[in-house]
């Protein structure tokens, strides 16, 4: 089992969103640690995937593609700052 | 406003491959035709989606090895995964004229674009090479003149991907040098044994931390958390240093 | 679907009759993984039953192998379409580990080193349906695939057969765990194809 890294959620979350979510810094629920989404340790891939705290491993996101849907659990992270341009 | 989030949704669409190049025995480029590709920056990837005659799926990432130019082609450099589903078919069977699914381009975080003045440090391990070429060839392309560093470690000589590319940019692109690591053979002559990267090799070989340079560290994952705790206990500062790791051993 | 990759098989797998709608046979493992693969030295090793009232019962490594064991050969069914066929395993069914135990309560929630979570009802663990396995193919079970020890609950995907177990918690509702809470089904049943929520 190899551990990627966020950057490879960049794809599913560009489905999602009209920002790259990856580049967005996260607060991590559990320690507090922030940092890039594209940071968080990444477990298993599509169709599910856990993005953990590279700091203390606990979850931050999952998402879950179903062939219709998808499914994002972001209660691992208590904000998430966005790079926007302009203002 | 609304219609814009909407409109800007990340959907698949159809590459053709116009040409395969054998980089290594195990690596191969894909050069891509891909209709109304909107562009892209160094370091960003693409994903690929195969499906089987039966309906079966899977879907992989890979970093876009290729600058772009407008009415450009798209590269994707594979590395092949002996225990890998997506990767040995990319690089074993795919032929010119072959449809791909393809979406992207995605990522906007390992990311190099010629606006950015400060030098640039580029430590690539195996196939990690692949975005931080990408990162030389958009340099020379947009003719910026930031010092550009390569640390590339490779097993043995016959794994350097883009050898020849390299040797005659390193003689022309003024202000890149790179530095060769290998971990498991050496060229004849070498001054150093076969080595992992290492605390000497940082120290020598990268730029001092006052230099502020831009970071990037790309390749297996335990390669990348080496070298990113060695810069960090050198005295780089962690918010410069960018990783993105790689499947693979 | 998408356009057919010319010449793409993707992994070994064959689509045969007899199986849940949806899944491929395969002749490996698939290795699934929602974290680092804990590593439990077997002194370490408990495993607690609570009930809704907080009642506990807790198994060390050794008591815990030394309760009756049943070896079991059962087909899998994993909700990424695999499905493995005649599998064999020995553990401890939930009905030795369920005597005596007093509960009015009909759910259950997995738990396991390393944070990981499912629900289960109760009837789904009892009567046979539920093991406690720690070996596969007569050796002990790696850690990559949940070793010391992991629920098997052939009759559920296996998401629901939650690997490097070590409690389980009687719940009144039921709630959701670790995948179900990012979508997963609740019950997840192969044979109805309730891989996600609203399946």
């Amino acid at each position: 089992m190899n551990v990627l890294d966020g950057n490879a959620l960049a794809g599913d979350l560009a489905e999602i969103f009209a920002v790259d979510v990856t580049a967005a810094r996260f607060v991590c629920a559990g320690c507090g640690h922030a940092d890039a989404v594209a940071t968080l340790q990444l477990f298993g891939h599509a169709p599910a995937s856990v993005g953990r705290c590279p700091e203390c491993t606990d979850v931050v996101i999952r998402l879950v593609r179903a062939d219709d849907r998808v499914f994002l659990d972001m209660r691992g992270t208590v904000r998430l700052e966005l790079p926007m341009s302009g203002s | 406003m609304a219609r814009t989030a909407v409109s800007r949704r990340l959907n698949w669409r159809i590459g053709t491959v116009r040409e395969v190049r054998q980089e290594t025995p195990t690596i191969r480029t894909l050069v891509f035709d891909i209709p109304d590709w909107p562009g892209h920056a160094a370091g960003q990837h693409i994903d690929v989606r195969l499906t089987a005659p039966d309906g079966y799926q899977a879907q992989r990432s890979y970093s876009i090895g290729s600058a772009w130019t407008d009415g450009g082609t798209v590269e994707l450099t594979v590395q092949k995964l002996d225990d890998g589903e997506v990767s040995p078919y990319l690089v074993d069977v795919v032929e010119p004229g072959d449809q791909i699914e393809l979406r992207g381009p995605v990522g906007g975080w390992f990311v190099w674009r010629p606006a950015q003045t400060d030098p640039v440090l580029l430590i690539g391990g195996g196939s990690g090479v692949v975005p931080l070429m990408a990162m030389i060839r958009q340099r020379s392309l947009a003719k910026t003149m930031q010092p550009f560093r390569l640390i590339y470690s490779v097993r043995t000589p016959e794994d350097i991907c883009y050898a020849d590319e390299l040797r005659r940019r390193v003689r022309d692109d003024g202000g890149l040098d790179v530095r060769y690591v290998y971990t498991r053979k050496t060229p004849q002559g070498w001054p150093d044994p076969p080595k992992r990267i290492d605390v000497a090799t940082l120290n020598t070989y990268g730029w001092p931390p006052d230099f502020a340079a831009d970071t990037f560290v790309c390749g297996p994952t335990s390669f990348v958390e080496t070298a990113a705790d060695i810069l960090v206990a050198l005295g780089h500062d962690p918010r410069r240093i960018r990783t993105e790791r790689f499947g693979g051993k | 679907m998408g356009i057919i990759s010319r010449g793409f098989g993707g992994r070994r797998r064959e689509s045969v009759p007899g199986l849940p709608p949806g899944q491929y046979l395969t002749y490996d493992f698939p290795v699934l993984s929602a974290g680092p693969t804990p590593r439990i030295p077997l002194d370490r090793w408990r495993f607690t039953l609570t009930t809704e009232t907080g009642a506990q019962k807790s198994w060390n490594w050794q008591e815990f192998t030394s309760l009756k064991t049943e070896d079991i050969s059962t087909d899998i069914h994993c909700v990424t379409k695999w499905s493995k066929l005649g599998t064999s395993w020995r553990g401890v069914s939930l009905d030795t580990l369920f005597e005596d135990v007093e509960t009015a309560a009909d759910y259950t929630m997995v738990h396991s080193f390393g944070g990981y979570t499912t629900n289960v009802p109760l009837e789904d663990l009892l009567d046979g349906k539920a093991w406690i396995a720690f070996k596969f193919d007569g050796e002990d079970l790696d850690p990559e695939h949940g070793g010391p020890a992991r629920m098997l609950i052939p009759h559920l995907y296996f998401w629901k057969s939650a690997k490097w177990v070590n409690g389980l918690q009687m719940m009144h509702d039921d709630e959701p765990g670790f995948w179900e809470a990012a979508g997963y089904h609740m019950y997840g049943d192969p044979w109805r194809e309730q891989r996600y929520q609203g399946d």
